[in-house]
């Protein structure tokens, strides 16, 4: 039988004096009705271009260079574009990473869906509106009726995920690409859509490909597993066979990269720990300023939030997107500031500092950011933005310079890049300048927000470790934030769960992951994707 | 490809550019190759151009040298440009940086001050100033760059409040840095670009202005300003039309000139057009 979707030696050229020449190089996949196929890889590994590949909706300057692409015997590669027109959608459907941008803001969910049946079929005005409705049903949108006039901003991220599966779904397509369709989604919410994927995959028989980075989604959702490295397909198979016994080197240290979703074994502090950083009854509102400043409504981001932080200790505090987490950390930071509450670091209050003080004590605790391409000022050379802080704090720019370099060496850069600029680096290079722009006032406290979310995977690993390394040899506390349960795992003595701007846990890492108390808590770590695998230990393997 | 590069490779930043030396060589040259004040007396008035050979481009209704004029009205109208442009941008900068970074009260005062400014026509405003202030040739540059500042405090103002919430100017309060620091010496320097470009259209409107209070007869008689000349040859318009023309066509290359670098100075920084043929 040959396949639904038969991909074979696909080239993809890249415009000219870019990192690499191909996007794509000798790429063979194939598709089968009913069946679920992941395309795993880190950022840059060419999966988002595969999908442009198969839709033809490739960027300009970008080509195929070679091999052929058949959907059910026929070569999409060699059709004109007209004909092409017809098969998007109709026959091969996509769904995309973040639905708020690819649905249109200013048109109603139904009379989107409705272009679908607008475009590829002569229905009635009347059985285009029952055929959405019968979508929007059935990809299980609340209120299916209200959600057809809805625009999209009145949606929340899953509802409108929910939308564009209903629109992908609408002709029937035989083949749905997916373009980490739940990575801009929380993990409940994440848990919600796998599963109608699945489902609807399974009541209709329809084949998907699936691109992920995540090897948790691959273990929920794959039935066959193709892993792709700089554009090449490195290991391909059933998801049981990729997952547990990887056969290519890469594919192993990606899943050795996998944390385990359980308390990792770390010694625990010895017991009577003084508290390095105590938050105090932290309360913070968003108001949103009506006229006059008064009658906006009010959103309370963070509640009434009482923790502690033992000194060289890691302090973990997990939750879904708008649960206040940030805004606390940016509250420990005096970047905004709550209307009750206090955090001491030591024995100073820091709330009540006046503003010249508060710029003395910011040596003590430092903060590294989520975004590693926005945290950095791309006008500063790298050395020069680790040795900003101890200039400011009164060392003389020589021996800030040195130290500047002493830490680039110890969070595993070449100090001979001090000289250049931000963009020369990558991702996981400029989180590293992050680290040390932090380390570099020699802080007792490290907040990090988010600080390993933006990173694939490996990388993610290495700054961990390096983050592990760093608190055992500095004697650095943390407070980590995320939203990522398995990180956390990995890397708290404490965990404390926060929703809707409350704690509603706290606990040792292995009593909140081991037996939580809470029921949020128990939803949280049942949406994990992948719990039921177990990363296999790969040094066993090798 | 560096800033400079993409500049030059641009056609009109490159035309703009070349013309824009030109009235600079022309500015240059005048005391040289006309070191006699060009408001005196040089012969016969309405002589036409290219009649003459004393007279290249002929002389205006009152007997004056036209060339010598044009050549030293070239530095009168770069220097109103310059200054004036000069001005306007600092207090717009001044004004949006400001309003942008601290945002609240601070922002509400200051931007309501440049409505003000903005819900007059520029020019009646400009009118305004000179009736009271006197129409002296340094007084009618300051009023003209008092005039147009609220449109690039505006730009820099939407500049500062995009990159104030940007997470490496968050970076450097943690880092302990003091508010001034901050406005100048971090977010100014990627706040600037699309300011520079809108100088270039600034300074344009700034030579325009002055020409049009010269051609109503407000602007300072006693320098040698195109505005001036079109406005002396407003009298014999109909006849000998090129004593308006010859200074016409000088502003229009000036302002041309400016308004293509703007523009290549434009494409150039414009991180969005790079990597484009």
């Amino acid at each position: 039988m040959t396949a639904l979707l038969a991909i074979r030696d696909l080239t993809v050229r890249l415009p000219p004096r870019g990192d690499r020449d191909f996007a794509l190089q000798g790429v063979s996949l194939s598709l089968d009705r009913g069946e679920i196929l992941c395309v795993v890889g880190e950022s840059g590994s060419g999966k988002s271009l595969l999908a442009g590949t198969i839709m033809r909706l490739l960027p300009p300057g970008i080509a195929v260079a070679g091999g052929n692409l058949r959907l059910a015997g026929e070569d999409l590669l060699a059709l004109p574009e007209a004909a092409m027109r017809r098969i998007r959608g109709a026959r091969i459907a996509m769904i995309f990473q973040e639905p708020m941008t690819a649905l249109n803001p200013l048109r109603r969910i139904g009379d989107q869906i409705g272009e679908m049946f607008r475009i590829h079929t002569r229905l009635s005005r009347a059985a285009i509106e029952e055929r959405a409705l019968a979508l929007l049903t059935e990809v299980r949108l609340p209120d299916p009726r209200a959600a057809l006039q809805a625009y999209p901003h009145e949606l929340s991220g899953g509802q409108r995920q929910r939308a564009m599966i209903a629109m992908a779904l609408a002709l029937e397509p035989d083949v749905i690409v997916a373009d980490e369709p739940t990575t801009a989604l929380d993990v409940t919410t994440q848990a919600q859509i796998l599963a109608l994927v699945r489902d609807l995959q399974r009541r209709r028989g329809t084949a998907v490909l699936f691109i992920t980075h995540d090897f948790g989604v691959v273990a929920e959702i794959a039935d066959r597993v193709a892993v792709m490295q700089h554009g090449r397909l490195v290991e391909s198979g059933t998801a049981d066979a990729v997952l547990n016994r990887p056969g290519h080197p890469y594919t192993r240290s990606l899943i050795a990269a996998v944390p385990p979703l359980h308390a990792a074994p770390r010694p625990p502090l010895p017991p009577g720990t003084p508290a390095v950083l105590r938050i105090e009854g932290v309360s913070k509102t968003y108001r949103r300023s009506g006229w006059f400043g008064r009658g906006g409504p009010e959103t309370r981001a963070v509640a009434d939030v009482t923790l502690s932080l033992p000194r060289g200790g890691t302090l973990g505090i997990v939750g879904e997107s708008g649960s206040g987490k940030s805004t606390l950390a940016r509250c420990v930071m005096r970047l905004l500031r709550p209307e009750t509450g206090r955090i001491r670091l030591g024995d100073t209050e820091l709330l009540s500092l006046p503003a010249t003080a508060w710029r003395r004590e910011t040596h003590r605790i430092q903060m590294v950011f989520q975004d590693p391409y926005a945290s950095l000022n791309p006008r500063r050379r790298a050395g020069d933005l680790v040795a900003q802080g101890p200039i400011l704090h009164g060392v003389p720019r020589a021996e800030a310079m040195a130290r500047a370099r002493a830490l680039f060496e110890l969070v595993g850069l070449s100090p001979d890049s001090l000289g250049r600029f931000p963009h020369e680096f990558s991702g996981g290079q400029r989180q590293r300048i992050g680290l040390a722009r932090a380390l570099a006032l020699r802080p007792e406290v490290l907040v990090a927000d988010e600080a390993v979310s933006a990173l694939d995977v490996s990388v993610q690993a290495q700054v961990l470790r390096l983050l592990a390394d760093l608190q055992k040899r500095l004697g650095l506390s943390l407070l980590f934030i995320t939203h990522d349960l398995r990180v956390a795992a990995q890397i708290c003595d404490r965990i404390a769960v926060m929703r809707d701007g409350h704690v509603v846990e706290e606990g040792t890492a292995e009593q909140v992951f081991g037996a939580p108390r809470n029921e949020y808590t128990r939803t949280l770590l049942a949406s994990v994707p992948g719990q039921a695998w177990v990363p296999p230990v790969v040094a066993e393997l090798a | 490809m560096s800033t400079l590069g993409r500049f030059l490779r641009n056609p009109a930043g490159l035309i703009g550019l070349l013309l824009l030396l030109l009235v600079v060589a022309a500015a240059l040259s005048a005391p040289s190759l006309y070191p006699d004040d060009p408001l005196r007396l040089a012969g016969r008035p309405l002589q036409w151009p290219l009649t003459n050979p004393r007279f290249p481009l002929g002389t205006d209704n009152t007997g004056r040298d036209i060339a010598a004029e044009i050549l030293h009205g070239a530095r009168i109208s770069l220097a109103i440009g310059l200054v004036a442009t000069l001005l306007s941008v600092t207090i717009g900068i001044a004004v949006g940086a400001l309003a942008g970074y601290y945002g609240g009260w601070v922002d509400d005062a200051l931007m309501r001050i440049a409505e003000m400014f903005q819900i007059l026509p520029n020019f009646l405003l400009l009118l305004v100033l000179v009736a009271v202030f006197g129409s002296e040739i340094g007084t009618v540059t300051l009023a003209i760059g008092l005039v147009s500042w609220p449109a690039s405090a505006r730009l820099t103002r939407a500049e500062f409040l995009t990159l104030r919430q940007r997470e490496f100017i968050e970076a450097c309060r943690t880092l302990g840095m003091r508010d001034a620091q901050i406005i100048l010496r971090e977010i100014l320097p990627n706040a600037l670009p699309p300011v520079i470009v809108y100088a270039g259209v600034v300074m344009a409107t700034a030579i325009l202005l002055e020409s049009a209070l010269a051609f109503l007869n407000l602007s300072d008689p006693n320098v040698p300003s195109w505005g001036n000349l079109i406005g002396a040859g407003r009298a014999v318009l109909r006849v000998q039309w090129y004593v308006s023309a010859i200074p016409g066509l000088a502003i229009l290359v000036t302002v041309l000139a400016v308004s293509l670098v703007g523009q290549g100075l434009n494409d150039a920084l414009n991180p969005r057009l790079r990597g484009r043929p």
